[in-house]
């Protein structure tokens, strides 16, 4: 497989996309054609069967890495499986159909996820090299230094901040425009941020953010309006602590979208007739918002409050692009990539594995929340 | 399918007779409240609305007055276009890395895609032991953050090795974009199984029924049954992660060196080197967001859909 990647790296760009697009097409293909083939009776597909799984695991591991003790593994797992097939209950063929529908998913997780997942979390308690055991060292090395707790602070800061300004403003602005004239276009205006990289977003704010010396005339918006009310130009992402809130101004942009989308989807959904009924009761609309609007899109409100901060959890680019942790910004993610290019393996797994830990609670109660919204669905 | 219903309700005002409903819902939106939308929507598009500007002055304008003035400081020029394609660091153009984002992106659509389908059909339709509990676990594979997988996936693709013993023949420095293929394509899995189950597990189970009563193999369910019926899913979850590819800074940052970076992170190199060079820098934001807004318009009601039926992922 690395000769065809090295083989097919010296094409073109363009020319590749095709190649292994049908490439890997042709092999789904010819699994599909053996899932057709496979619970046939006879003689002649209970050979095909067992040439197939033993041939399969064997080609396989000649493919990705050409050990030949391993192939020999592949070999006989692959006739195991052959037999576990062959007297599964479900008739001879089945089991063989399943793994072929399943197993490409699962090896590709194991591989790719679990077993890496496993391995930064014995990283995470190893020295720079990953040679020798170090206890908690990396763990108490990020809580002890002044730039490690800041990391940590500037985290948490993104979270208590991002989710609940975008939810906010997400939710007014879903309310403002329910049922106004344009109200596809208002949404799309808003909603856009959205399918634009955290990049491009962290450069058109850089440049709303630009500072020139007072006697210049300014370039970036924000600072010209400093100076139409009169005031001298900011440098707004140099200055700690103020910068990281400007910083998670642009992700409170690209997510506000989002937000609102949601949530006015779920405002779509609130029963008229309580609407109507609250009305004749003579509530005002902020009562009857609060009283009634609220309390029926709540688990919406939940799903869209912890997926934002899931999001701010995990932010990266923003910081990376616009100011690369420098003036105190840095966050986790940031710091576990800087780690990382700094060659400080263990570092660069301990802040990941705090980051998990973070990240975990949260994303189990938005699952529960998903599922729980579905159901009343 | 509700989510798909109450998108249609969102994308647009649905005409009708006057209610009383629709008199009190009227009365909510008053003037203030169009103001003040009014307002959100021209933050919201402002800064946009400047980049894309600027990317059009002449570049001496460009840092030296505000795109504001754009109609006292007339001028239109393309220059700035030309001059960022060509510019870049020492390995890759912008117009190279341009290439490039569709070179990964494609692929890394395409493949997992696929993969996940299979999984999800056999976890929606066909019986084994141990599958809710099988399942259960790709869900919690969720919950996992990409940065837990990132280094050692890298060293595996590096060394070839899992814990030091051998398991693939290492990539080595040639393999172009393999590594950032094969990356993108594993960490979408977890959520394209679990996205793409819950459609397909909603077919009714009469159809599947129906078809293997007529001798239909699984095989022939998944592809002339399944694939077509899943089509709006598919297409919802291919838009997400085309954008979420196109878009991402760090799997990029880690898997594709050189000559195969992506624009997102040759941009963001350039932002690092050249920070004030607003000139070539609102040109190529410009251009690196071009695509995912075309594919953003054309194919929105996709794109909510997808948005209203799951979570994200990272």
């Amino acid at each position: 497989m690395a000769d065809f990647f090295r083989w097919l790296a010296q094409l073109p760009p363009l020319a590749q996309v095709p190649i292994v697009i049908l490439a890997f097409l042709a092999v789904v293909g010819a699994v599909l054609f053996f899932i057709e083939i496979a619970p046939r009776r006879g003689r002649r597909y209970t050979i095909i069967r067992l040439a197939v799984s033993v041939l399969v695991p064997v080609v396989t591991v000649f493919v990705v890495g050409s050990y030949t003790w391993a192939a020999a593994i592949g070999a006989v797992v692959g006739g195991i499986l052959f037999l576990v097939d062959y007297r599964s209950r479900q008739g001879a063929g089945y089991l063989l159909q399943l793994w072929c529908f399943l197993l490409p998913a699962i090896l590709m997780l194991v591989i790719g996820l679990i077993v890496p997942t496993i391995q930064t979390a014995v990283q995470a308690f190893m020295n720079s090299r990953g040679t020798e055991f170090v206890g908690i060292d990396n763990f108490v090395w990020i809580f002890t230094q002044p730039s490690g707790v800041r990391t940590v602070v500037n985290t948490i800061v993104w979270v208590l901040v991002t989710p609940v300004v975008s939810t906010i403003a997400g939710l007014a602005y879903a309310v403002f425009i329910d049922k106004s004239r344009g109200e596809k276009i208002f949404k799309v205006l808003v909603f856009m941020p959205m399918a634009i990289s955290f990049v491009g977003a962290s450069i058109i704010w850089r440049f709303m953010y630009t500072a020139r010396p007072a006697d210049q005339e300014q370039i970036g918006l924000l600072n010209q309006v400093i100076v139409w009310f009169g005031g001298t130009p900011y440098d707004f992402l140099a200055n700690s602590p103020l910068n990281t809130l400007f910083l998670i101004v642009v992700l409170i942009w690209v997510q506000t979208g989002f937000a609102m989308v949601v949530l006015s989807a779920a405002i779509k959904g609130v029963p008229t007739e309580q609407l109507e009924a609250a009305e004749l009761d003579g509530t005002s609309p902020w009562q009857r918002f609060v009283n009634v609007t609220v309390p029926s899109i709540r688990s919406s409100l939940v799903v869209v409050l912890t997926t934002i901060s899931i999001a701010s959890l995990k932010v990266f680019d923003i910081v990376r692009t616009m100011t690369a942790g420098a003036n105190d910004t840095s966050v986790i993610a940031n710091e576990m990539y800087t780690q990382f290019k700094n060659f400080e393996t263990g570092r660069s797994a301990a802040f990941a594995v705090v980051l998990f830990l973070l990240v975990l609670p949260i994303v189990i109660y938005n699952a529960r929340q998903i599922k729980k919204q579905r159901e009343i669905r | 399918m509700s989510t798909a219903t109450e998108t249609a309700a969102a994308a647009g005002v649905i005409p009708g007779p006057e209610t009383p409903t629709r008199r009190v819902k009227r009365r909510l939106t008053s003037r203030t409240a169009t103001i003040a939308a009014l307002l959100i929507a021209i933050l919201w598009t402002v800064p946009t609305l400047g980049l894309l500007v600027s990317s059009f002055r002449p570049p001496q304008e460009v840092v030296s007055t505000g795109w504001w003035t754009i109609f006292s400081n007339v001028g239109f020029t393309l220059d700035n276009y030309t001059n960022v394609l060509a510019a870049g660091n020492s390995q890759l153009t912008m117009a190279q890395a341009f290439i490039n984002s569709i070179a990964i992106t494609i692929p890394a659509t395409v493949i997992p895609l696929v993969i996940a389908a299979l999984a999800a059909y056999a976890f929606a339709w066909m019986d084994f032991k141990g599958k809710d509990a099988l399942f259960i676990g790709v869900f919690a594979l969720q919950i996992v953050p990409i940065q837990m997988a990132l280094v050692p996936l890298l060293q595996l693709f590096a060394r070839g090795e899992i814990f030091g013993v051998p398991v693939i023949a290492a990539f080595g420095d040639g393999a172009g974009y393999a590594q950032v293929w094969i990356a993108h394509s594993i960490f979408a899995l977890p959520l394209a199984i679990f996205l793409l189950h819950n459609f397909i597990s909603e077919i009714p189970a009469d159809v599947i029924e129906a078809a293997r009563v007529d001798g239909a193999s699984h095989g022939q369910i998944f592809f002339r049954i399944v694939l077509p019926l899943t089509m709006p899913a598919l297409a919802s979850f291919g838009i997400f992660q085309f954008l979420w590819v196109w878009n991402d800074l760090l799997v990029s940052l880690i898997f594709a060196d050189g000559t195969v970076a992506p624009m997102t992170k040759l941009l963001a190199e350039i932002t690092g080197s050249r920070g004030q060079d607003w000139p070539l820098l609102t040109a190529g934001a410009f251009l690196s967001i071009l695509v995912p807004l075309i594919v953003f318009f054309a194919l929105q009601r996709y794109f909510v859909r997808g948005l209203l039926a799951g979570s994200t992922k990272g």
